[in-house]
């Protein structure tokens, strides 16, 4: 049992990290990837949302799209109850947390259109986990969300002291770069699976 | 007004304006689908539908949608039309829907879809914002496609599934994972910047509002304070 937990955690941050193996969440990876600090608040609220996602949306699948025979408008509703989550969690933050909002605030609304977060609660029913594996993997997805962007925006922080020719400066650098640290993240594919074997 | 103009608007999201080399949105279907030319372009094409749908129908309710609502209201009718567009691929063409498997959901969240709701169809006649879809689902199209060649020839040796005799026997596989996406789509970009450097360049936004389609009529205070930080940092 706690086996199966690890290797799904574990799973999440490395093996199957979504930016770095699966391309979700491209756009705040590249973005909000140029300072460290503003790389772990994004990571941080990510991860915060992805929880609290899977929470809302696991159960009203299972408990009220399964039963009444409308699992065919998961994505509407899942895509809903992200919005309307994150608004939510703006406003308790604001209202009770001011030092968190102010920290995270910036980056919850371009949440939502994260595809990350859509994703990974698409996925923990595609994949059939029950509540606290679907849980526990939107924790590592989260986790590696985050372990991939303080990554990259070391690497970037290193990147700015060198110019690259014209044509590469920006953009094209910065994909080149983030291809050589997915790169490095294959090392750990045969990792996980024999770590409790 | 003139059929030059209208012409225009269908060109432009093909080329000036392409949504995923210039205006660089929509980069993880790019990347995760083009491994294929097969599944590019029936990302292609399903984004595409989505989009010339989704266009019209927000454009036609422009003046019934209230202001601040409307990103809900947008979202809601792209899901809808991705809802349906699921169900008939995955009564039409099970292959497809199961090769394309997550990412056909997150067309919902696609920032082409969302962004030409957003800059164009909410302020455009219908026929316009036809064309604007038509324009930019072809735009996403061709980029997606030129991707998904370079992948596939060099990465599986193969060009829609079809072996190529020489290439064949010296692929380099690591295309087709997910760091050679990253690298395709660099160079591509790069090459894209070498061939307009003539030409004044493109006029890439940088990552206006930290990578966010909506930047361009968002009105969120939180969304101009992070721009307003970006550009203090730059």
């Amino acid at each position: 049992m706690y086996k199966e937990l690890i290797l799904i955690l574990m799973g999440g941050v490395l093996v199957n990290n979504y930016v770095l193996q699966q391309f979700l969440g491209i756009c705040p990876f590249l973005g909000v990837s140029k300072k460290i600090d503003q790389a772990s608040g994004m990571g941080i609220a990510v991860t915060f949302v992805m929880l609290f996602a899977t929470a809302a949306t696991w159960p009203i699948y299972t408990y009220l799209l399964v039963p009444l025979n409308i699992a065919y408008l998961q994505t509407i509703v899942f895509i809903l109850v992200i919005a309307t989550l994150v608004q939510f969690v703006e406003i308790i933050l604001k209202r009770f947390i001011p030092s968190l909002f102010k920290a995270l605030g910036v980056y919850l609304p371009l949440i939502t259109t994260n595809c990350a977060v859509l994703g990974v609660t698409l996925n923990n029913i595609t994949d059939g986990y029950n509540f606290i594996e679907a849980m526990i993997s939107s924790l590592g997805v989260g986790l590696g969300f985050l372990l991939a962007m303080v990554l990259f925006a070391g690497v970037r922080s290193k990147m700015s002291a060198n110019a690259p020719t014209k044509a590469f400066q920006g953009l094209p650098v910065t994909l080149i770069a983030a291809s050589i640290v997915a790169m490095s993240f294959y090392g750990f594919s045969g990792i996980v699976e024999n770590l409790l074997a | 007004m003139s059929e030059k103009k209208k012409l225009s608007i269908l060109i432009r999201g093909i080329i000036q304006e392409n949504p995923v080399l210039i205006l660089v949105l929509g980069t993880c279907p790019t990347l995760a689908t083009s491994t294929s030319v097969i599944s590019a372009l029936s990302m292609g094409f399903a984004a595409t539908f989505v989009l010339v749908c989704s266009n019209a129908v927000i454009s036609a309710l422009r003046n019934i949608i209230p202001d601040t609502v409307r990103i809900p209201c947008y979202i809601v009718i792209i899901a809808s039309f991705v809802t349906a567009m699921q169900m008939l691929l995955q009564a039409y063409l099970p292959e497809i829907y199961d090769m394309l498997g997550v990412y056909l959901a997150l067309i919902v969240v696609n920032c082409i879809i969302l962004g030409r709701a957003e800059m164009f169809a909410r302020k455009n006649p219908v026929g316009d914002s036809i064309l604007d879809g038509l324009g930019m689902g072809i735009g996403f199209l061709v980029a997606l496609l030129i991707m998904a060649i370079i992948r596939e020839v060099l990465g599986a040796g193969s060009f829609a599934g079809i072996a190529i005799p020489f290439l064949e026997n010296y692929k380099i596989p690591i295309l087709t994972q997910a760091p050679g996406g990253y690298l395709v789509f660099g160079i591509v970009i790069a090459a894209m910047n070498k061939l307009t450097a003539k030409r004044g360049g493109v006029k890439r936004k940088s990552f206006s509002c930290e990578g966010c389609a909506m930047a361009e009529g968002c009105s969120k205070e939180s969304c101009s304070v992070a721009d307003r930080k970006e550009s203090a940092d730059v």
